[in-house]
């Protein structure tokens, strides 16, 4: 294998790990953010881990009537975040696997994540799978229209939706980064993300009320190692929708040629972009409380008219 | 034409079928067609197996005949003296050989599965089960006859043979929807609705190929291939109109969708993916052969119109869709939804064609048509699953289905196999061809073309269009899979299911694997589309998708692997399961009660049904959907202030078809009333209709030459 080939596997495989082990620690932080703004002192940042290794010793459970269906289900989401973290430039734009999934591949290997989740939901057979269940395939189905119209809006520039051109353009052209589309439709998929990794105002993750919850009531079932690998997938899943929205919001600092010295400062980048961001969401979960459900649908259509305001003003101010 | 000579060119014409592999084909359709209107003859144990092989022998020739001419074998032959007045004229061309093809593949899956349909104790006249219908000698007899004139349509070369078979197709069709008339008071009702609606089609296609063949001075599509671009732009709009309506209502596009949600329902299950998944596509067959075939083209306004009505149809079709609760009738508007998304790619593939932009044009028509086979597929799995469990169960309800996985575990595989790729999700086929059509519609804007203000606005609102009805569709089918098949049984009858015999099982899994085959290598048929684009003159010259692995879009930028997509999901996921599983040896999984607040046991009755698991939708879209609600609350006999039973009933009356159709039913009846004073059973009034009728035509021809 010649050696850029040899370096763009390498910062694949670097970019696979960092995200594994950097997710849980990203919902740690959140959470700790958090804790600190409402005076109390947080459960550190190793929670997370010390949480997944405690439910990977435990017994795990299954419903009584479910199928393979619930079984399965965890394995699909968390398969499917780790394709999708394998495709998208988090630290380099060099994948080899960048042309296999573009923007539009990874929208809906996202919705497959969604959609296993949802099923299991279901497969439960409890009320409360059913309604998780229902108003997460819900919300997921109405941001659609958001995340396809505000990626039209950023592929216009580009004559292509495919994420790594995306982010080397961008980088090539920092003025487009400023211009009334990008803007527009960053305001757009701030909110989409927002609602798909489940968080305020949309969704509480830490709720323990279940006549409130969205994606918490589709894995109350689970326990043991399915919990385990529920909980890193819906980590990792928000550190994709936060990693994402950074480097086509704010390229910089992508890896574009495969040297270890750009490879390390991709990293550096990406673990001080999703940190700020992620800071940045926990802060302001705490100033907000969560919206009634029928009020998401009204969140999700004004976003989506960013989106088309983003598609138009590309082409009327360009 | 001398007898002499007509016979000569009847032996040419025979000697040329019988060369080509393509005419063998056709010759084996029109045989097995003969061969089961003899077949009423047999006794009723055969009958059924007969009518079974009949239509997957007629599937097998359409998919040979259909696959030679997409590799570019051709064949035109004329039979003069066969239809009164006019020739029948058959030619085959790469685009009729795509919908022969698909056509095909659906009647071989639908052939297999029909074989083990009906009940076994249905012959037995015991009194103990009511013969439903569907072993009647005219289901047998008219379900390969169906077939072999869906094969058949697109190969008619001119318009008298066309409009038979088109005739032929949709009488036919209407029989095998009467099938079960006698079991269930709605058939009939539906019956009339769906006669009603394709004679309504029929009558605008007539009007609309008469009045082409009429400007085109011949009634071949040879002829008015040629004439058809220079004609005056008033007859072609025309055309194009009447055609558009009449193909739209075959198509089942809204607002002319009205008989699919009453008739598929009602139809053997076989007969409605034969209907559902091939019949409807018959009516795209006539948009593109007359649009851009015949009539070359046309102006780019038409086009616009063709993309509202097919995201209007689209959306529309999704959301009824996804509040429906009778799974028959939610694959149907799922038809409405699909054919909706097709014609949104036809009409902008029109428009870039119009605006001279060839790539755009192939790639967008390209992802129409594979969109057309794709949809034929699942849908076939889908309305087959559906059988399977109404057979099994006699339940249509999703709100009483539920455990049907562990009743009926290939059933649902294989249905699960469907909603995969009905959802448009990877690694299912649906996915391939949404993402050409979304990679199609977002390099409008920055395309060899400088796009306008129309394809600015309209492109966007396009693709927003499409991803709500691709996130709709999701919900539809999580909800029919989910609701209908997992958890635990909400009925007795869901309880008592079994699985399906082997021949329905057979006929699924030949639609399932047709599915596998076009989501790992959907390659395979978009190179063939190549020919098929030739055909419609406006459309590009280039291959619009190329790659082996990697689908490369061509002359734009975008690719995308379905192959990698899926091997690398099954892969993660096994290689997942494998080293969780090791982790967690010694510890096996548990099953235990569901969590129910603290003790009691969670009955059935307290699951998420259909109905309520659509009811954030319900909600969201109500002013579109404008559900009736029932509330009825009994009380106590003791007390006013204490409930005995509350009992909710919830339903999504068609509002396009609510608002719409009376107004018209009342006026056509109305026409009815004044038509019949003058029918009034006096023979001198008669008499003088026709003399008047006379001078009138006399004076016209005085007038007139």
């Amino acid at each position: 294998m010649s050696g850029p080939a040899l370096w763009s596997v390498v910062g694949v495989v670097i970019q696979v790990l960092l995200v594994v082990l950097g997710a849980p620690l990203l919902v740690a932080l959140m959470r700790q953010v958090r804790a600190r703004l409402e005076g109390r002192a947080g459960a550190g940042l190793g929670q997370p881990w010390r949480d997944l290794r405690k439910q990977l010793r435990k017994e795990p459970i299954a419903p009584d009537g479910s199928t393979v269906v619930f079984t399965a289900a965890p394995v699909v989401a968390l398969s499917s975040a780790l394709l999708i973290v394998a495709a998208i430039p988090l630290i380099t734009t060099t994948s080899p696997l960048d042309d296999v999934a573009d923007l539009y591949a990874v929208v809906s290997l996202l919705l497959v994540g969604s959609v296993a989740m949802a099923l299991a939901g279901i497969d439960t057979g409890s009320a409360f799978g059913g309604m998780g269940s229902s108003r997460t395939i819900t919300v997921a189905a109405l941001a659609e229209p958001t995340l396809l119209v505000a990626g039209f809006a950023l592929s216009v520039r580009v004559g292509s939706s495919n994420l790594g051109s995306l982010v080397e353009h961008a980088q090539r052209a920092p003025s487009v980064v400023l211009s009334p589309a990008t803007l527009l439709a960053a305001a757009a998929l701030w909110i989409v993300v927002v609602a798909e990794a489940g968080r305020l105002p949309v969704d509480n993750p830490a709720t323990h009320l279940e006549l409130t919850m969205i994606h918490e009531a589709t894995t109350l079932e689970y326990a043991g190692r399915d919990l385990a690998l529920v909980e890193l997938g819906s980590a990792i899943r928000l550190t994709i929708l936060l990693g994402l929205w950074g480097n086509l919001f704010l390229p910089w600092g992508v890896a574009t040629t495969v040297t270890p010295g750009a490879l390390a400062l991709g990293v550096l980048v990406m673990v001080v972009k999703v940190a700020v961001l992620g800071a940045a969401l926990g802060a302001s979960e705490v100033f907000m409380a969560k919206w009634r459900l029928f009020r998401v649908p009204e969140l999700l259509a004004g976003s989506f008219l960013f989106g088309v305001l983003a598609v138009s003003s590309s082409f009327f101010l360009a | 034409m001398s007898p002499g000579a007509r016979g000569h060119h009847l032996r040419v014409a025979w000697v040329e079928w019988s060369m080509s592999l393509l005419g063998l084909a056709l010759l084996v359709v029109a045989f097995a067609a003969a061969l089961s209107v003899a077949s009423v003859g047999l006794p009723s144990g055969v009958r059924a197996r007969t009518s079974g092989a009949l239509t997957c022998l007629i599937g097998l020739a359409g998919v040979a005949a259909g696959a030679s001419a997409l590799l570019g074998d051709s064949l035109s032959v004329a039979a003069p003296g066969l239809l009164p007045l006019s020739s029948a004229v058959l030619s085959v061309d790469p685009l009729a050989g795509f919908f022969m093809f698909v056509v095909g593949g659906v009647a071989i899956a639908a052939g297999v599965y029909s074989v083990g349909y009906a009940h076994p104790d249905e012959d037995a006249h015991d009194g103990a089960t009511l013969p439903t219908g569907v072993s009647s000698r005219t289901v047998h007899a008219a379900l390969p006859l169906f077939a072999a004139a869906m094969v058949m349509v697109p190969a008619a070369g001119n318009v008298t043979t066309f409009l038979v078979l088109w005739e032929v197709m949709a009488l036919l069709s209407l029989l095998l929807v009467l099938a079960e008339h006698r079991a269930r008071p709605e058939v009939g009702g539906a019956g009339v609705w769906y006669a009603a609606m394709t004679h309504a089609g029929l009558v605008a296609i007539l009007l609309g190929l008469v009045a082409l063949a009429t400007a085109a001075g011949t009634e071949s599509f040879a002829g008015m291939r040629e004439a058809g671009p220079g004609l005056p732009s008033g007859v072609r709009t025309v055309v194009f109109l009447l055609v558009f309506a009449g193909f739209g209502s075959k198509a089942g596009l809204v607002p002319l969708h009205v008989w699919l949600p009453r008739a598929h329902p009602e139809a053997p299950s076989y007969v409605s993916a034969l209907m559902s998944a091939a019949m409807v596509n018959l009516g795209l067959y006539g948009v593109l052969r007359v649009g851009f075939d015949l009539l070359g083209g046309g102006p780019r306004w038409w086009w616009v119109l063709v993309l509202a009505v097919g995201a209007l149809s689209a959306l529309y079709g999704v959301l009824q869709a996804s509040v429906a609760t009778d799974l028959k009738r939610l694959l149907a508007y799922s038809t409405t939804e699909n054919l909706g998304l097709i014609f949104v790619g036809v009409g902008a593939a029109g428009m870039f064609a119009a605006d001279g932009d060839s790539t755009l044009a192939g790639l967008l028509m390209a992802a129409a048509l594979l969109h057309t086979a794709n949809h034929a597929a699942f849908k076939t799995v889908l309305f087959l699953g559906a059988g399977s469990v109404l057979r099994s169960t006699g339940l249509r309800d999703l709100d009483k289905m539920g455990g049907l996985a562990r009743r009926m575990p290939v059933t649902t595989a294989l249905f699960g196999v469907g909603a995969l790729a009905a959802s448009g999700l990877p690694p299912g086929n649906g996915f391939v061809s949404e993402w050409l059509l979304l990679q199609g519609l977002i390099h409008s804007l920055s395309g060899e073309v400088e796009p306008d203000v129309v394809v600015a606005i309209a492109m966007p609102l396009a693709v927003g269009a499409v991803a709500l009805t691709a996130g709709l569709g999701v919900v539809t089918f999580v909800k029919a899979f989910g609701i209908g098949f997992l958890a635990r049984p909400r009925s007795p009858e869901a309880m008592a299911a079994s699985e399906a015999p082997g021949t329905l099982r057979a006929g699924m899994v030949l639609a399932a694997v047709g599915c596998a085959v076009l989501a790992v290598a959907p390659l395979l048929l978009v190179r063939s589309l190549d020919r098929v684009l030739l055909t419609m003159s406006p459309i590009g010259q280039e291959s619009p998708v190329h790659g082996a692995v990697m689908l490369e879009l061509s002359g734009i930028s975008g690719s995308m692997s379905p192959v990698l997509i899926a091997v690398s999901l099954a892969g993660g996921a096994a290689l997942l399961a494998l080293v969780v599983g090791r982790l967690g040896r010694r510890q096996p999984r548990r099953t235990a009660l569901v969590w129910g607040c603290g003790g009691t046991r969670l009955s059935p009755r307290m699951e998420y049904t259909a109905t309520s698991y659509a009811e954030p939708l319900t909600r969201v879209f109500d002013d579109v959907l404008r559900p009736e609600h029932d509330v009825d609350i009994t009380h106590h006999v003791e007390s006013r202030y204490l409930v005995e039973s509350v009992r909710f009933r919830q339903r999504v009356p068609d509002r396009v078809e609510a608002r719409l159709y009376p107004p018209l039913v009342a006026g056509v009846n109305w026409w009815a009333s004044v038509a019949r004073r003058l029918q009034n059973g006096s023979t001198h009034r008669y008499l003088a209709y026709g003399l008047i009728g006379l001078l009138l035509v006399l004076i016209v021809l005085g007038v007139t030459s």
